[in-house]
């Protein structure tokens, strides 16, 4: 791989004495789409929230390794938590705009950044919302609470927000997984155009969901990183028995 | 085969036959006699206090001079001032009906009424309240009623009840007493708004401080406290105001009297602190960590978080909060009777002594005659208590559903 966004040396993550990751070491391809998947409770979530370090929020975690983002160690203690969650977005499982207007939701990265103009936030508004394929819905209603949005519209203009900020990486967790077939097929299309602009990386159960949408592929099971290539060798020759076994649902 | 199983049938008339459970009955009935029972006996309290403060609409009519010295023989003055017409004893007790009120004016169009108007036009031209009687009779018909009711016993003395409530002045103990609401209305309201300036944002912002920015540890440690000084016997805090606080903050702003409205505000603060911190600290942690974590993702600090997400989303709840705090200051008895001065004084300087509504229950009421005027006009204050804070409920209900919600959570 040449373009490689994110470098991960040796991290392990404790849950105080528990033991969640173990030691995962796995490149990031520069503007693909890749895709974590594995069982419940494999850690691939906990692996996703390190990337932009949501993982602080829960006071008894701690983390030993790497985290290179362009080579820059994402916790190394200089770096300021709050610059980096700009830099790399995140898309959670549960749709969850805030309980404002739509413009106001999709504005909201832009005004804690201090931009006031209202015509550049106009245009902030209308690039994303066009990004997130979701524009032509909303544009009449901008107004409206973001809460009498259906699901589906609800996590694309989550997608939306998160791209108003302009961030480099996008990490989703698990975006389609509360949604119906159409709105989820909408957010795989999303990805796929996303992914020219971003480096993307994607929690799904859904092993077509990730055949769909993935570059690449990477395995987790029991907070082990225990295979990650190209979707299509994953998915059609895996290297480990475990690999095979789950992707053919023999378990999991 | 086939047998077995239709003997072995589970669904029969009989076995879902409708059964009568005593005991399900009995404890639905008495939980919902309780609750009935509760809902009635505040609305009899009400009726009782609102009851006690009648004889100031229907005395009103007389002066408060006759009505000292005769308040049995009101209904007696009454039938000989109406011509006649009327010679029920229920009459004063009429007056306080809106209905009756708009009715009596037609009804007793004849000549009677022509009697009576001249007389108090003729006698009381003097008052400010007069004019207003010629004009619109419908509008203000206990006022009308007073006015024309006045007449009657003007030769006494011109200087009903209702004349006397709008005024500054309250005088309830003298040869001409006086019972004006007007300065005891401006020092509860001045009490009200300083207390809640200063409880308002101190316990908002304690409760977003722990709601948002403590860890879980000290969280633990402050909300308790906080907590624990709602149960504080107000007759404390009132000590604490009137001995140590009154000559703490007289050292520092060097106002003159020693008491005021200023030191009652501080003290009640103290009391509604607890109870806006606790209702508000619970609608921010209910709102979802979901909207925390969406904030905190998108590059927003803490406090931004705190600010543009937190706080708007438990708007609702702080409002209700806030309520409950104007609530419990407005009514606040002991406080405001050690600390705040008890001088019935209209001024809008903060570091004046003031009396509020409900000191003045508290100091006076048990030394007025039952039955008199002074005492129906405690009870009428009681009821002014009683009418605005559940007013207030009201409005917190229907804003904070209404308008509030929608503008925050769009449902």
């Amino acid at each position: 791989m040449k373009d490689v966004k994110i470098q991960v040396n040796d991290l392990s993550l404790y849950y105080g004495e528990k033991k969640a990751l173990k030691e995962i070491s796995m490149q990031v391809p520069a503007n693909k789409v890749t895709a974590l998947i594995g069982p419940s409770g494999c850690g691939k979530s906990t692996f996703l929230r390190c990337i932009n370090r949501m993982n602080d929020l829960i006071p008894s975690v701690s983390i030993t390794g790497q985290m290179l983002v362009e080579g820059v160690d994402i916790y190394d203690k200089n770096v300021d938590v709050v610059n980096i969650r700009k830099k790399i977005g995140m898309v959670f499982q549960k749709s969850n705009p805030f309980p404002k207007s739509i413009y106001e939701n999709v504005i909201y990265g832009s005004r804690i950044n201090g931009i006031t103009d209202k015509r550049e936030l106009d245009e902030i508004v209308e690039t994303s919302l066009r990004q997130a394929a979701i524009w032509d819905e909303l544009k009449d209603r901008l107004g409206d609470s973001a809460l009498g949005l259906s699901g589906g519209q609800q996590q694309r203009l989550c997608i939306a927000r998160t791209l108003a900020v302009n961030p480099d990486i996008i990490l989703m967790d698990e975006p389609a997984s509360a949604l119906d077939p159409i709105s989820t097929s909408k957010i795989e299309e999303l990805v796929h155009e996303l992914k020219e602009k971003y480096t993307i990386l994607i929690v799904t159960h859904n092993m077509q969901q990730a055949a769909r949408v993935s570059d690449h592929t990477a395995f987790f099971y029991m907070g082990e990183l225990i295979e990650m290539g190209k979707t299509d060798a994953i998915f059609t020759k895996p290297a480990k028995k475990q690999t095979e076994d789950y992707i053919t649902g023999r378990f999991g | 085969m086939s047998s077995p199983i239709s003997s072995k049938q589970n669904f029969t008339r009989e076995g879902l036959k409708k059964q009568f459970r005593l005991s399900e009955f009995l404890a639905e009935k008495i939980i919902s006699s309780v609750a009935f029972l509760s809902i009635a006996i505040i609305f009899l309290i009400f009726i009782f206090v609102f009851k006690e403060s009648l004889p100031i609409f229907s005395l009103g009519k007389e002066s408060v001079k006759v009505e000292m010295q005769q308040s049995a023989s009101v209904s007696g003055d009454q039938p000989e001032s109406y011509g006649g017409v009327e010679t029920e004893d229920l009459q004063p007790e009429s007056y306080g009906g809106l209905e009756t009120e708009d009715l009596q004016p037609e009804s007793y169009g004849g000549v009677e009424k022509e009697d009576l108007q001249p007389e108090s036009y003729g006698g009381v031209e003097k008052e400010d309240l007069q004019p207003e009687t010629y004009g619109d009779v419908q509008a203000e018909p206990l006022v009308e009623n007073n006015d024309s009711a006045e007449g009657t016993a003007k030769e006494e003395k011109s200087n009903s009840i209702w004349d006397t409530l709008l005024t500054p002045d309250w005088v309830p103990v003298s040869e001409n007493p006086r019972f004006g609401l007007l300065s005891l209305l401006i020092g509860t309201l001045k009490v009200t708004i300083i207390s809640m300036l200063i409880a308002g944002p101190i316990a908002i912002l304690a409760a977003l401080y722990t709601s948002c920015f403590a860890s879980k540890r000290t969280k633990e440690i402050i909300k308790p406290i906080i907590e624990m000084l709602a149960a504080f016997p107000s007759v404390v805090i009132g000590f604490f105001a009137l001995m140590v606080m009154a000559t703490f903050f007289q050292d520092i702003f060097g106002y003159d009297s020693r008491l005021n409205a200023f030191v009652g505000g501080v003290a009640m603060a103290l009391a509604a602190i607890p109870i806006i911190y606790t209702i508000s600290e619970d609608a921010l942690s209910s709102i979802p960590k979901t909207y925390t974590e969406a904030s905190l993702a998108l590059g927003a600090n803490k406090w931004q978080t705190a600010f543009y997400v937190v706080l708007p989303a438990a708007t609702p709840g702080i409002f209700a909060a806030l309520l409950l705090g104007v609530g419990r200051v407005f009514g606040e008895t002991m406080i405001a009777l050690m600390a705040t001065g008890n001088a019935a004084l209209m001024s809008a300087n903060p570091f004046e002594s003031v009396r509020t509504f409900a000191a003045t229950i508290g100091a006076e009421m048990a030394e007025t005659v039952f039955g008199e005027t002074h005492y129906s006009v405690l009870f009428f204050i009681g009821s002014l208590l009683f009418i605005f804070s559940f007013g207030l409920n009201a409005l917190a209900e229907f804003y904070v559903k209404g308008k509030l919600i929608k503008k925050f959570q769009g449902k």
